[in-house]
């Protein structure tokens, strides 16, 4: 392709873009509509997973052990408890230290500042290599002679996987319900396109003119729409976040989710982006001119 | 040049266009192609322009084989020829000017080429004082040569005109006629279809008569007389 001929395409391109404004409008909002939803619910489950990932990180098991054991036989379970394997870590935490941990939880509750160290159990705090497998490794523990129970978090853990795996399910349906919903409005757009200027296009196969060459203006065209919609749907994403990741940071209860700060993330979101703009520009308008070229 | 050997063409709806022709168009000629309506005239000029494709027989079109001709190659084989309707077909928001750098441009030319071009080819046709105009500021007569124009404008080595002058009064008509004529004399060949009898006898050139899909008779005498067969 000649230099020239890049900025002719790209000048007819945009004519075409405004040939038909409402309709270029339509195709630009479809396609921020498809980004956001894509990037709000991939945000979403990049977020739950860094989650995962930090809960991995300081994940406690407590194992609670028996009352009728003496201190001494208590500690003596350690050694079986960290043969089993996905132990990472093991520590004995008597009652005395659990019941101080308890008051300072509950400072100033006076309620329960005289409650005697009796009433708690010696206990483990156990980590564990893989938080994937922690219901066999839970198992594992209760089985162990002297232990009397174990509490996990695993509801929340659950919790946390369940939401990865329900927000990607749902998230790739909708990604490409939306993408083909977004290819189909701006081929439409730009079908429109060539029928406001069917006559120019058979003037030009009557002069000669190469299918590519009659091609390229409507393919600018998808280019451009696409693109501007990556544009607007990354600005429009980044407002979005700030002010939900700022909403959940203030919620106390939502206090074991972590928020990635955007900036890290905004060179990768603006790739995917732009590049899912430019294949739903370029597929709708490839889509449009499929069959009018052949006479 | 043209050559039409043995074609037949039939459409979808199995209208029998054209029943076996023959024509040879040498290089430099100039042909009046005439007939009634529905004859056939402009079926050929389609075979020609390779709009649409014989059903049988052979066409040959300034050194292009049409019959195994791909589809990638027709852009080149069109640029060999300047065709011209009855109905103009200008780009109505563009200028004089402007239609013809359309038309340049379309296969490639550069500004300098294209700023070479088209005073000279504006000249030809006598509209060198009317670039800026739009279409429907010209008259018929004038449109049409700008249709002219733009056929000429990529130098072609064939100008085919299916009924150029069929919307235009009969001084307007001859007028163009004369201007395909001065075209031709300058080295391009020309094949102009048209049903009017008066104009082609003020031409002594070759007729083409075509009826009912047959070519009919083929003179030099440049008398148009197929109401007599
Ligand atoms: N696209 C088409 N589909 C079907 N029949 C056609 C088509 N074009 C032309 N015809 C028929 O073919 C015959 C020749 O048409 P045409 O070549 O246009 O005649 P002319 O130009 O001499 O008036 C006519 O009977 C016409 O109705
Ligand atoms: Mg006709």
């Amino acid at each position: 392709m000649k230099r020239c001929n890049f900025g002719y395409f790209l000048a007819e391109g945009i004519r075409g873009i405004f040939i038909h404004g409402v309709m270029s409008f339509a195709a630009v909002v479809s396609t921020v509509a498809c980004l956001l939803i894509m990037g709000s619910f991939t945000l979403v489950a990049v977020n739950v997973g860094a989650s995962i990932v930090n809960w991995e990180q300081k994940n406690e098991i407590l194992a609670y052990v028996d009352d009728t054991l003496s201190e001494n036989d208590a500690r003596a379970i350690e050694s079986k408890i960290r043969a089993i394997p996905n132990v990472l870590e093991c520590t004995f935490i008597t009652r005395e230290q659990a019941m101080e941990n308890f008051v300072k939880d509950k400072a100033g509750d006076s309620l329960y500042r005289d409650l005697p160290a009796e009433i708690l159990r010696h206990r483990y705090s156990i980590r564990l290599e893989n938080i994937e497998d922690m219901e066999t490794t839970v198992a594992q523990i209760e089985k162990v002679q002297g232990i009397a129970s174990v509490n996990a978090l695993q509801e929340v853990s659950n919790g946390f996987m369940t939401v990865r795996n329900i927000v990607g399910g749902v998230a790739i349906i909708l990604i490409i319900v939306l993408l083909v919903v977004s290819i189909f409005v701006i081929s439409n757009t730009i079908r429109l396109a060539t029928y406001a200027r069917r006559e120019e296009i058979a003037i030009m196969k009557m002069v000669g003119a190469t299918n590519w060459f009659i091609r390229w203006p409507f393919i600018y065209e998808g280019l451009i729409l696409g693109i501007l919609g990556a544009v607007i749907a990354f600005f429009c994403q980044w407002g979005i976040y700030n002010a939900i990741g700022g909403a959940i940071s203030k919620t106390d209860t939502l206090s074991l989710f972590t928020v990635i700060p955007f900036r890290s993330m905004a060179l990768y979101v603006g790739e995917i982006f732009l590049g899912t703009g430019l294949v739903i520009g370029v597929g709708g308008s490839l889509l449009a001119i499929r069959k009018f070229l052949k006479v | 040049m043209v050559r039409l050997i043995g074609v037949y063409k039939s459409y979808d709806n199995g209208v029998r266009a054209l029943k076996g022709v023959n024509l040879r168009i040498d290089d430099g000629e100039f042909v009046f192609l005439v007939g009634p309506s529905g004859s056939g005239k402009s079926t050929i000029v389609k075979l020609i322009t390779a709009e649409i494709e014989p059903t049988e027989g052979k066409l040959m079109v300034n050194g292009f084989h049409l019959n195994d001709l791909r589809a990638s190659k027709i852009p080149r084989m069109r640029r060999t020829l300047g065709i011209v309707f009855q109905d103009f077909r200008l780009i109505e928001n563009k200028t004089v000017y402007e239609n013809l750098t359309f038309a340049m441009r379309a296969v490639g030319a550069s500004r300098e080429e294209i700023k070479k071009r088209i005073p000279y080819v504006l000249e030809l046709v006598g509209l060198d004082k009317k670039t800026r105009r739009l279409p429907h500021e010209l008259s018929g007569g004038e449109q049409q040569r700008v249709a002219i124009a733009r056929a000429l404008v990529n130098n072609p080595s064939m100008i085919v005109a299916d009924e150029p002058t069929g919307n235009l009064d009969p001084a307007r008509s001859l007028e163009i006629m004369m201007l395909l004529e001065r075209i031709n004399s300058l080295g391009t060949t020309t094949l102009v279809v048209t049903h009017e009898k008066e104009l082609v006898n003020r031409f002594s050139k070759r007729v083409v008569a075509i009826d009912n899909g047959r070519i009919v008779s083929d003179g030099m005498d440049g008398y148009y007389n197929y109401e007599t067969m």
